[in-house]
């Protein structure tokens, strides 16, 4: 019955409309005009209705334009070129006499440095860390769930990702800061407390219960009649799961990994909580991790307003928008390839 | 039903509501009176300017004194707009934010020292280190000294804390003991100088700085101005003496000099019972040279 | 022969596996539910939910920014349950589903839902308080700076902007449940299409658009970042009262009372209590929407 009642609805009231204009006719004047009066609300109310709802769209575009609007001097303006150009942000600097040109973010320092690569490869790194682990447990936690879990499981289980998808970052940040880092330290004898290993788990417990329930959900839409062709070749519960529902929800568990990573991208309180800032150039994951939006957060507070320093932290906010509706982007396509792929087959 | 019905009501006093964002000013009116004082600005200052603003409104009965924080910068573009008469800052202001007064208000920002921020360099409680020569920091913090054993701890390689670029801490210290050179990149940058206290009681290898602060499993290391002098501890003594190297004064701003409330204020910040509760908010009382 | 057992020990393996996931999701859940219940219980009394903090944060309670918190998100649904709703009103009941113009909120909806919340926070600093705040103050105040800083107005207004998507998805899904006959019936007795939508569809929708709001004031409860810069305060000694004072938040009390404290061990029970709360509030007003959100389903299947 989605979206089906609008359309018939329409026919709806275009009936009514005759029918009411009729009524206009045979009655007396004092009932038209407070006929007149009921359908003068109704076009008001549908115009009113129709400004608000495009509310969303305006907010998408005030934020590109807005970020933009702060970012841009990068670009145009000479007291921001004195310290920093785009240029010199994407590539290596001679940043030292006498040194060869490296990657550096001190963006407090005699000669400011805002190289991009150091917090970009922080970024993807601790993202992935936290793909790493939290796919193989919300999938397969997504697939026990949906496919072999008795009832009364299934009915512990999604609550529990509820409450795990509600807990606020900045709890999840104090608890990994205050607990688990120590935990893991001892457990692996890392030379940093904070490091990349440590907030990617972090921000793999907010990423689990986005992959869990929209996996679920990829799981779910696969037709019924796709299992019971299984069972009736005389495949188990469990291999009608590994072998035809994954198979079948595969681009829509892809689209939720994608979703998770994008996720994991943007958060921000847990990295600046637990992942020692440091902007260290490196693929190591036991080293310390500064990621974009970590920077922006610890940053902005303090910075010159319309400065240097904030018009890059603006290029940032960009930078991450972009990325973020990238991966959004991404997913979205798998998500319509998932619908695709199960309704062809029918 | 009756349940629903009133829900539908709530949602509809709540469009209503909204329909008329409240877009008047009239809480905050320009012209308060003599009676009110505004100190706006760095968040680590906040806990000071509170206990004495305190102290302070308590002595002058029918006198309010409003502290906030939201960081130096918000501080300071305040004092540039005229929304407080005292920006306090846990960074020098920068030379085109004072242009930024003298433009705006006509006169320019006019420095007064507070109090004194011991700046200690917090190691493990279990480290053998006995004391670090200011040059032993420098270069550890450099990148060049890698390991304890070069300055006399056992052999471990050395984890790096120090403060988030924005704050006055990194700044002095960067000046201060770096000499404006650059912090190795594996420097951690923490938050707040509990961040670093809490980040050292779990590392034994690792070495931070900030503000005087109280915490378990560290201990203040004592510092050698160089190779000759004597290794001081961060205390009361030492840094108002001057004795201990690490020091830093912390400043509330005033566009022109401070007349009124204002100068009331920065009277009473400078008088021994207001030297006295810097001391409680984890701060010393400036040294009596300090006093202008 | 073999073959089947190969078969049976693969699929055992394969059953381990895939629990194992559940485990770990549940362990880690109970992991953090249990320290944190553990250390943050004894902390919580009366004084601590009505007191403000004392000597530094070390001292006192917290209720300044109990208070910060209420008002923000309370603000926030103002601002964003009307809104949100009639998007979904508008998605639902009066565009069809294939038109452009739907499909663009749509889409739109979907990527607000996707935008990281540090990037609100930028958003909110950019617009609301340098454009929006600032063409107050120079329009009407003479470029006095009154409405162009970090306020309680503006970070709730960015916090409903970061919702708007929760309120949208949860009204589309209660506009669902109302079966189409109803509405059918009301313009066969004559309503306009409004009517119909007033009288009878939205009163009917009504619990699941609770559901919706409730869900938004726990994610903004709960957001921390979006406010770091348009609004929240370390520490105020007074409460707020006017639309461009700043506040204090139980989310930014605990990042600060974390990393600022000047006294460690003082502050951690004070910091492991004010935590709770703050899972306490998030998790009370989720553990409500989910009930009435089943409830919903269970009374119209």
């Amino acid at each position: 019955m989605e979206g089906v009642p609008s359309e018939s609805l329409r026919e709806g009231f275009g009936g009514l409309e005759t029918a009411s204009s009729r009524a206009v006719a045979a009655t007396p004047d004092p009932a038209g005009s407070r006929l007149r009066r009921r359908k003068a609300i109704d076009r008001a109310a549908r115009w009113i209705i129709t400004l608000i709802a495009s509310t969303a769209i305006a907010a998408v575009a005030l934020i590109f334009l807005f970020l933009a609007r702060e970012a841009f001097p990068i670009l145009t303006s000479a007291a921001v070129h004195e310290e920093v150009t785009l240029g010199k942000m994407i590539f290596p600097q001679p940043w030292r006499e006498g040194e060869p040109a490296y990657y550096a973010w001190q963006p407090v320092s005699k000669v400011p440095k805002y190289s991009l690569l150091p917090l970009l490869v922080g970024t993807f790194k601790v993202a992935l860390i936290a793909l790493i682990f939290a796919v193989p447990v919300a999938v397969l936690g997504a697939v026990f769930t949906s496919e072999l879990a008795p009832r009364r499981v299934r009915e512990i289980v999604k609550p529990a990702v509820e409450l795990l998808a509600g807990i606020p970052s900045v709890v999840l940040g104090f608890f990994v800061l205050m607990v688990l880092a120590t935990h893991l330290q001892d457990l692996f004898g890392l030379q940093y407390r904070l490091n990349t290993i440590v907030a990617g788990i972090g921000l793999g417990l907010t990423i689990v219960p986005v992959i869990f329930t929209l996996s679920e959900d990829a799981l779910t839409a696969v037709p019924q009649r796709y299992r019971e062709a299984a069972f009736a070749l005389g495949a188990s519960r469990t291999r009608t799961a590994w072998s035809v529902v994954l198979p079948a929800a595969s681009p829509g568990i892809f689209a939720a990994i994608v979703l998770g990573f994008g996720r994991a991208m943007g958060e921000t309180m847990i990295v600046l909580m637990a992942s020692g800032n440091a902007a260290i150039l490196s693929w190591d994951p036991t080293l310390p991790v500064r990621t974009v939006p970590a920077t922006i957060a610890a940053e902005m507070g303090e910075v010159v307003v319309g400065g240097p320093h904030w018009t890059v932290l603006f290029v940032l906010g960009v930078l991450l928008l972009l990325l973020t509706i990238g991966f959004n982007g991404l997913s979205g396509w798998y998500v319509r390839r998932l619908r695709q792929r199960l309704g062809g087959t029918s | 039903m009756r349940l629903e019905r009133g829900i539908l009501l709530f949602v509809a006093i709540l469009a209503l509501a909204s329909c008329k964002p409240p877009r008047r000013a009239e809480g905050r009116d320009p012209s308060r009176g003599p009676s009110t004082l505004t100190i706006k600005g760095s968040d680590t200052m906040v806990m000071l300017a509170q206990r004495q603003a305190e102290a302070f409104m308590e002595k002058n009965p029918g006198v309010s004194v409003q502290v906030t924080g939201g960081g130096s910068g918000t501080g300071i573009a305040a004092l540039i707009n005229g929304t407080t008469e005292i920006a306090t800052a846990s960074r020098p202001m920068k030379a085109s934010e004072k242009a930024q007064v003298e433009e705006r208000r006509g006169r320019p920002a006019v420095e007064h020292a507070v109090a004194l921020d011991g700046i200690a360099i917090y190691v493990h409680e279990s480290n053998p280190v006995p004391h670090l020569t200011l040059d032993q920091i420098k270069r550890i913090y450099e990148g060049r000294i890698r390991d304890w054993s070069e300055v006399g701890g056992s052999p471990g390689r050395i984890t790096l804390y120090s403060r988030e670029n924005s704050s006055g801490t990194y700044a002095y210290f960067k000046e201060a003991v770096l000499e404006d050179e650059d912090f190795d990149p594996r420097t951690q940058p923490l938050p707040g100088t509990a961040a670093v206290v809490n980040a050292i009681a779990r590392d034994p290898r690792g070495i931070g700085f900030g503000g005087i602060a109280y915490g378990g499993g560290v201990r203040a290391l004592p510092v050698k101005k160089d190779e000759s002098s004597e290794a001081v501890v961060p205390s009361l003594e030492t840094v108002t003496a001057g004795t201990y190297p690490i020091s830093r004064k912390l400043f509330m701003y005033t566009a022109g000099e401070p007349t009124g409330l204002a100068a009331q204020f920065l009277e009473f910040a400078l008088s021994p019972e207001g030297q006295q509760l810097a001391e409680k908010a984890g701060y010393y009382p400036l040294r009596p040279t300090n006093r202008e | 022969m073999i073959e089947a057992k190969r078969y049976r020990k693969s699929t055992i393996a394969f059953a381990t596996l895939s629990g194992s996931g559940v485990v770990v999701i549940l362990g880690c859940l109970a992991l953090i539910l249990v320290d944190i219940f553990v250390n943050g219980l004894p902390q919580l009394s009366w004084e601590f939910l009505t007191q403000p903090p004392r000597d530094g944060m070390t001292a006192g309670g917290i209720f300044p920014a109990i208070f910060g918190t209420v008002l923000l998100v309370l603000l926030m649904t103002i601002a964003v349950v009307p809104v949100g709703v009639i998007t979904a009103v508008f998605l639902h009941e009066y565009a069809r589903p294939d038109a452009w113009y739907a499909r663009l909120i749509r889409g739109a909806v979907y990527n607000l839902a996707g935008i990281p919340s540090i990037v609100f926070g930028l958003f909110g600093l950019g617009f609301f308080i340098q454009f929006v705040g600032r063409g107050i103050d120079s329009w009407f105040f003479g470029g006095e700076v009154v409405w162009g800083q970090p306020a309680l107005i503006w970070a709730s207004l960015t916090l409903a902007v970061l919702t708007l998507p929760v309120v949208i998805v949860a009204t589309e899904e209660a506009l669902r449940t109302v079966p189409r006959e109803n509405r059918e019936a009301a313009l066969a007795l004559g309503c306009t299409p409004f009517e119909a939508l007033w009288k009878v569809t939205l009163p009917q929708a009504a619990p699941g658009i609770l559901t919706g709001a409730i869900l938004a004031v726990s994610r903004g409860a709960g957001e921390t970042a979006p406010i770091l810069f348009t609004g929240a305060a370390y520490f105020l000694p007074y409460l707020p009262t006017h639309p461009t004072d700043q506040f204090m938040h139980l989310g930014y009390h605990v990042y600060v009372m974390a990393t600022q404290s000047p006294d460690v061990e003082a502050t951690k029970p004070i910091l492991y209590g004010t935590v709770l709360v703050l899972l306490l509030v998030t998790a009370a007003l989720n553990g409500l929407a989910v009930w009435l959100r089943y409830r919903l389903r269970r009374t119209n299947p």
